[in-house]
């Protein structure tokens, strides 16, 4: 299982990237030019996000270097403890949709703490794997277009954060309880 | 919301460094938030400019939308406001099977592309469209088949089966991509529903309107 997980994540970007000029070939498109063409885009839309994540990157890293985070995460932790949850645990849903790399960092540390296949391994690898930093992906996908009303957007993502964090923590019970 | 919560996070900062009697942190972290959005930025370009230059080809080459025809039904299901044969959708459907299989560098400029593509038939520049919020939501609960970045760390800290949370993985990550399709479609119907309500409003009393 692990060998063939390895091959497929080792072999599908060098697949993609050989297949899709070979198959624009065949089809008379000038790959190179026209490849060019659509990565003059890239520059602009990249210095476009800018100023999204400069505002929320400021936001975030004020909260986190005040003790703010800390906080709350501590707090999180002694809360949720008698459902038979790790306390351990808990920090993580909030650390997640806010940092990508705060909860990847948070996720390390526990997995070596416990070590990886303890309860509270599985459950951090399963809730950091299960979605992605919501606030992150928020700024970057509307900054990119210049859209500042995401209407209810962060609403559902964040929705769908504390769903998959429950979801994960009960199918870690379910599977390795 | 995002207002309140920007704003939140800034205040509270505030406060607790204030109380700590660590408020000189404040300016540190501020400028070094700063820095670092910048310093994230400008690692996206090098991505974004080699995708969107391979995405370029598969459009001009036909292939996406050879792709958006195959899987046509369930993209339309999900963005019924997007036309059948708009750009659109082709990048949709890569941005989806690129998070699918954790291509993670691949997915975000293909959902980008897909955004700026939607944003071509959004009226309000500045306001999110339906479809821009489904998408949006597609990826913030971002369906993955193998989390390559977890099964690595496990490895590397002697795991004796790194890759048994695939499974638990793959279906806390559907439930949750559940959660946000349910979530995304009853905001959908809240707003219509909304506007619909507003628009009779105006047409009974056309003097509103001015």
């Amino acid at each position: 299982m692990l060998s063939w997980i390895n091959l497929v994540s080792a072999w599908s970007i060098p697949i993609i990237i050989a297949f899709i000029p070979l198959y624009a070939y065949t089809r008379k498109v000038p790959v190179y030019e026209s490849f060019v063409d659509g990565a003059k885009d890239g520059f602009s839309t990249a210095i476009g996000i800018i100023p999204h994540l400069v505002g929320m990157m400021v936001a975030i890293s004020v909260f986190r270097s005040s003790g703010a985070l800390e906080f709350f995460v501590g707090w999180t932790g002694s809360f949720l403890q008698t459902l038979g949850v790790p306390s351990e645990i808990l920090p993580l849903g909030i650390l997640r949709p806010l940092t990508g790399t705060g909860s990847l960092a948070y996720t390390t540390e526990l997995i070596r703490a416990y070590g990886p296949d303890s309860m509270i391994g599985r459950m951090a690898s399963t809730i950091q794997g299960s979605t992605d930093t919501t606030l992150y992906v928020l700024t970057v996908y509307f900054g990119a277009v210049g859209i500042r009303n995401g209407r209810y957007a962060l609403k559902v993502g964040l929705f769908s954060d504390l769903v998959g964090f429950i979801a994960a923590i009960a199918v870690c019970l379910l599977v390795f309880g | 919301m995002i207002n309140l919560i920007w704003m939140g996070m800034i205040l509270v900062g505030f406060c607790f460094a204030a109380f700590n009697g660590n408020i000189d942190s404040v300016t540190k972290a501020a400028f070094d938030g700063a820095q670092t959005g910048v310093t994230v930025s400008f690692g996206l370009i090098s991505i974004l400019v080699f995708w969107l230059g391979m995405m370029r080809l598969a459009e001009d080459a036909g292939l996406l939308a050879k792709v958006a025809k195959l899987l046509g039904p369930v993209v339309r299901f999900l963005f019924p406001d997007v036309p059948k044969n708009h750009p659109a959708m082709g990048y949709i459907l890569s941005n989806m099977s690129a998070n699918l299989f954790g291509l993670g560098n691949a997915a975000t400029p293909m959902g980008i592309k897909a955004m700026q593509e939607l944003q071509k038939l959004n009226p309000d520049k500045h306001t999110a469209s339906p479809a821009m919020c489904t998408l949006l939501a597609l990826n913030t609960a971002s369906i993955t088949i193998i989390p390559t970045t977890l099964i690595a760390i496990r490895l590397n800290y002697e795991s004796a089966n790194p890759s048994e949370i695939v499974g638990t993985t793959l279906l806390a990550t559907a439930i949750a991509t559940a959660a946000a399709i349910i979530a995304d479609r009853w905001y959908r119907k809240q707003t219509i529903r909304r506007q619909i309500r507003s628009d009779i409003r105006t047409d009974l009393n056309p003097d509103v309107k001015g």
